[in-house]
């Protein structure tokens, strides 16, 4: 008892009383500190070198696409060869087909070769008409029936080379290689260094990559994301005009109007549930619902658009919902105190608040809408499309591509050609993912900026 | 309308707010038990007592701000001018206009000073033209104290001013629609001495138009600014009469007890 009284607490016992040196207590927590700040930016250092040696796999492989081997050839187009009626009638004139331009084009190359003086031992005819790109013809014949006024002349025609000269002088192909390739022998890539010596083959631009539809398996150098970006782009515009107002309407209705029970619980479960559900999933709702009862046609952006918007709907309404409810209660009270009604309030006041995060939910939810690949499968939009569609709203029902589509598509073919042009194409969709990004943080700057 | 001589001589006299047998039930809590009170026209009110007594509660009430709250239940009379304010052919939104409402934490809305003010004239439709509209923002600015401070940035944030600046330009903005009766719920808890001194100051010139209550935890300020005190405890309304009167010589035990600081 006297003990206890004596020192009623015993003392903490101290390592050290001096306020300069650690404790070991103290040197503990401060290695642990230390260690987990090291796990936090190695995974950092982790997550960057991932994306690093992403974007450099992707921009090696797919950079390649921009650029596209041309061999300019004078070309003398003959009336008598390809106007047989002589009347200059593009339908008439439509009758020389391809294989006619053919003969055109690979007699205008041998001839510049040999007016050249370019020997090559052991090169025949064949091999030097195989230089030449499948889809050059085509060009040209497009080139001619769009101007007839050409027959007659001699004009330079921009030929694309085929896909292996191409890729030879983008180190896809080497002489080596080409010895064991059925589709190129070492000849025609000597023909093409002489060729690009005399100035007659050059690698520039390629704005084809980006306006000409695809091609099929055997032309990978003419295969483009025309098609594909115009698809991408209706289904964007349906997935803006359906999801943003149903979007917001229906988050505004379960936020502040909707009374709170068993009900709207239901739903809310339900819509968080919706976000998580595989997209592909959305693609076999659309194919039974919009191409099978509403006899939309397949392939169609509309259709696209309408799956896509069911996807993204409840992908809008959670940060919606969380934007609303993170305005502060006390802006609606002051509304509310003045008197304005409920749906003043939160016109006047919730919503501008909101604005921004609602901004952001709808960017974010577009940009997964546009790289969204699965339910697109599921409504036929893979198909090979050839013809562009139409202006909107008619062309919203034309078959189209999509761009995550188009990736995916060529990765399926044999040419090593289309590797580079699914990387490409991965860029483009890359860079448009970019955009509404910074369009996004635009568009949040300035509303914030209003108040 | 009426003659402006014996509006004045009956100011005292006239009750502007009666609230018969008000219960208040939070769910299932019974919040606020059998309240009878009779509110003043051209008085200022207090309503005093311990936190959770209920009277920011019965507060809400008077303008029907508790609707706002899914589980929250009013029952009994409370009316205004004789009208019952919980009849169902009453529109809340007409009721708050004209019994306005200033707030425990000053909450401007997020846009310049002008349209604060403006915005309660504009919803209700009070103003014809620009001109008129400029008239009240800037005769509500004046009576809240703040026009000289403000009057050369009106177009500035209304966020971005003082703490005791927002609290007045609430008070501008709740009397810029005219209203009959101003309910303040706790009006000067966030702000300082000075900011308190000019608040209470301006509820004192507001009296003259219109009738305020003011819930407040400082018996001080409850003295210095009501002509009458309501002392709320656990939901009932033990006393209410002159503030003179329940400060000096209480006639119930609890309100003596709350006053000298033995309960609360």
């Amino acid at each position: 008892m006297t003990d206890l009284s004596a020192s009623p607490a015993a003392a903490p016992v101290r390592a050290s009383s001096s306020l300069l040196t650690l404790d070991a207590r103290v040197r503990r927590r401060n290695a642990a500190e230390a260690r987990f700040r090291g796990y936090g930016f190695a995974a950092i250092l982790l997550a960057l070198l991932a994306l690093v040696w992403l974007l450099y796999s992707i921009f090696s492989a797919g950079l390649p696409a921009f650029r596209q081997t041309v061999i300019q050839i004078p070309v003398t187009l003959d009336a008598a060869q390809l106007d047989k009626a002589g009347n200059r009638n593009p339908d008439e004139m439509a009758k020389a087909s391809t294989v006619t331009y053919g003969k055109v084009l690979s007699e205008a190359l041998k001839a510049a070769v040999a007016q050249n003086g370019i020997v090559i031992e052991g090169l025949d005819d064949k091999e030097i008409a195989g230089m030449l790109s499948q889809e050059a013809p085509a060009m040209l014949r497009r080139d001619v029936l769009a101007n007839p006024a050409l027959l007659g002349q001699t004009i330079t025609f921009q030929a694309y080379a085929t896909g292996r000269v191409d890729g030879y002088y983008k180190g896809r192909v080497t002489l080596d290689s080409a010895t064991r390739d059925s589709n190129v022998t070492p000849e025609q890539l000597h023909l093409a260094d002489a060729l690009k010596e005399k100035g007659l083959l050059s690698t520039s631009f390629n704005s084809g990559f980006l306006t000409m539809p695809d091609a099929s398996d055997k032309r990978p150098e003419a295969a483009g994301l025309g098609i594909a970006i115009l698809g991408s782009a209706y289904m964007m515009v349906v997935v803006l005009v359906l999801s943003l107002p149903i979007g917001v309407a229906a988050s505004i209705y379960l936020e502040e109007f909707a009374p709170k029970n068993r009900w709207t619980d239901l739903i809310e479960v339900n819509i968080a549930n919706l976000a998580a559900v595989p997209s592909i999933v959305f693609g076999i709702l659309g194919l039974a619902i919009f191409i099978n009862m509403a006899g939309l046609p397949q392939s169609a952006p509309i259709v696209g658009g309408l799956v896509l918007t069911l996807m993204t709907l409840p992908r809008i309404i959670i940060p919606t919902r969380a934007a609303l409810k993170a305005v502060p209660p006390s802006i609606r009270d002051a509304a509310l105190g003045v008197g304005a009604s409920k749906m003043q309030s939160i016109f006047h006041h919730v919503l501008p608040l909101a604005a921004p995060g609602i901004l952001t939910g709808m960017i974010i939810g577009l940009a997964q809408a546009l790289g969204e690949t699965a339910p697109l499968l599921l409504i036929g939009m893979v198909a090979f499309v050839r013809e562009f569609p139409a202006a909107p709203p008619s062309g919203l029902f034309d078959p189209a591509a999509a761009l995550p589509v188009q990736v995916y598509n060529w990765t399926q073919r044999g040419d090593p050609g289309f590797v580079e042009r699914a990387s490409g194409a991965i860029i483009v969709l890359l860079v448009f993912l970019l955009i509404m990004n910074t369009l996004a943080i635009i568009l949040r700057r300035r509303f914030e900026r209003r108040w | 309308m009426k003659d402006v001589l014996t509006e004045n001589a009956v100011k005292a006299e006239t009750s502007k707010i009666s609230a018969r047998k008000a219960q208040v039930y939070y769910g299932t809590n019974h919040a606020i038990k059998d309240v009878d009170v009779e509110i003043l026209d051209k008085t200022v009110t207090a309503f005093i007592g311990p936190s959770g007594c209920g009277k920011s509660t019965f507060l809400r009430c008077l303008n029907r701000m508790n609707d706002t709250i899914p589980s929250c239940r009013v029952e009994g009379s409370i009316t205004l001018d004789g009208e019952d304010i919980y009849d169902k052919r009453v529109d809340p939104v007409q009721l708050r206009a004209k019994v306005g409402m200033v707030f425990q934490k000053p909450n401007p809305f997020p846009k310049s000073i002008y349209d604060n003010v403006a915005y309660g004239p504009k919803i209700h439709g009070l103003t014809r033209s620009k001109a008129e509209l400029d008239e009240i923002v800037e005769k509500s600015l004046r009576r809240a104290a703040l026009w000289n401070e403000v009057k050369d940035r009106l177009q500035t944030p209304g966020t971005g001013l003082s703490g005791g600046q927002q609290q007045r330009l609430c008070i501008a903005r709740a009397v810029a629609t005219s209203p009959e009766v101003l309910l303040m719920d706790e009006p000067c808890s966030a702000l300082d001495p000075i900011a308190t001194a000019q608040v209470e100051e301006l509820i004192d010139e507001l009296r003259t138009n219109f009738s305020v209550v003011i819930v407040t935890h400082s018996m001080q300020q409850a003295a210095r600014v009501s002509q009458r005190t309501a002392f709320f405890h656990l939901g009932n309304l033990v006393e209410y009469g002159e503030t003179g009167q329940i400060f000096t010589n209480p006639k119930d035990p609890r309100t003596e007890s709350y006053i000298t600081g033995r309960i609360g």
